[in-house]
């Protein structure tokens, strides 16, 4: 999942630095993702992973890091299996 | 077409009593008015009132009309953000016979959009918005920044309401800041102080808040949730009408959205950032009607002197 998470921030995160030298704690907003851009990660994660955020999950400290949406991802993904 | 937006019982009144007294003037679309002499002389006041403010800082005044090149829309995200609210121009390009049959369509008040195409220009939605490709034209900025007054020009929002404090078209009376994002920010918050004081001076009873932009949809949510975390926009509020406090200022700080959207670089070479102020000119102007009487010679001598009417 990491992978794959990290595949979507290089594609619409628009990072100023190289993600691949990135660690899964790193601060996203602080390597340059504005929030036009966490937006589209978001979307394009919502696509890849076929979930939707609910809106208490829409906030800023969500997508801050790698390892903050792996966690809301697994979270989603419990969630939907409990159901 | 979009639905009226509901007004509440108290804001269908004062809308009433604005047009009875002659203050505004009705067009027959919700939330396009005329104004009457009165409410021209206070408003123009209230944005008089603003020059003088920001007069100590030397600003560069800056006048825009309330179109804009569709391009520097398209440059900002604005339709990703505020698709609702934008409106575009369209003009017709067709022929005789096609001009005919606008024409007779037109007089029985059907549709005759088929015959018109997107034009290079749109709506202003805000004041400030063509000040930037403006400032960014003329390569990198001087030392310190710059300081624009971006006058009082209208804007245009599509958002009908019978509520008269949210019209479609309005005057904003922006001033903007751009240079070093430290600068930017301190500008920012000085200014915050200054227009609480300035609109208090009026006899306004307004107070300071953290706002959020009304974007669109659910990334609008997050955006919106996004900008009040890092509390990026101030609002000074006052009670008009309705069950809650109506914005009357609005402070935004944009950090690098317009100066990376137009490339406006500092001296030094680092990005440049932005902030601006707006007050809503008809807003405080209502808010003064309610407040003060709808009768202007009986407002109190220390506001009537404040603001030379």
């Amino acid at each position: 999942m990491t992978k794959e998470i990290r595949r979507i921030i290089t594609e619409y995160g628009r990072l100023s630095v190289d993600i691949t030298a990135l660690p899964v704690d790193a601060d996203l907003y602080q390597a340059g993702m504005t929030s036009h851009a966490s937006i589209d990660v978001m979307l394009a994660l919502e696509d890849h992973f076929d979930v939707e955020f609910p809106d208490g999950m829409l906030t800023r400290s969500a997508f801050e890091s790698i390892t903050a949406i792996e966690a809301a991802l697994l979270k989603l993904r419990a969630e939907a299996a409990v159901r | 077409m979009p639905g009226v937006r509901p007004a509440s019982p108290d804001q269908t009144a004062l809308l009433c009593a604005l047009l009875e007294r002659g203050l505004l003037i009705d067009s027959g679309v919700p939330g396009v008015y005329g104004r009457g002499a009165d409410f021209e002389a206070v408003r123009e006041s209230v944005a008089e009132l603003v020059t003088r403010a920001v007069a100590p800082e030397r600003p560069e005044r800056m006048c825009f009309p309330p179109v804009m090149p569709r391009r520097h829309l398209e440059t900002i995200d604005y339709l990703k953000s505020f698709p609702h609210l934008a409106a575009s121009i369209f003009a017709f390009t067709g022929s005789e016979a096609q001009a005919t049959e606008q024409h007779e369509r037109a007089s029985r008040h059907e549709d005759w959009s088929e015959f018109q195409g997107m034009t290079d220009l749109v709506l202003t939605p805000a004041a400030c918005y063509p000040v930037y490709p403006a400032i960014a034209a003329r390569g990198e900025l001087p030392p310190g920044g710059v300081t624009v007054d971006a006058g009082g020009a209208y804007v245009f929002r599509r958002e009908p309401s019978s509520d008269p404090a949210r019209m479609q078209m309005f005057h904003q009376r922006e001033l903007v800041r751009i240079g070093e994002p430290g600068v930017v920010e301190g500008w920012r918050e000085e200014w915050r102080d200054r227009a609480v004081e300035l609109l208090s001076a009026l006899g306004l009873e307004v107070r300071f808040d953290v706002a959020s932009d009304p974007f669109f949809g659910r990334s609008g949510r997050m955006l919106a949730v996004s900008q009040r975390e890092q509390q990026l926009k101030f609002e000074v509020v006052t009670q008009i009408a309705g069950p809650e406090p109506t914005a009357v200022a609005s402070f935004n700080y944009h950090q690098n959205h317009f100066a990376a959207a137009h490339r406006i670089e500092l001296a030094s070479g680092g990005e440049a950032h932005t902030a601006c102020l707006g007050f809503g000119l008809e807003r405080i102007t209502i808010a003064l009607l309610r407040t003060h009487g709808f009768d202007i010679d009986t407002w109190p001598a220390e506001v009537r002197e404040r603001l030379s009417i």
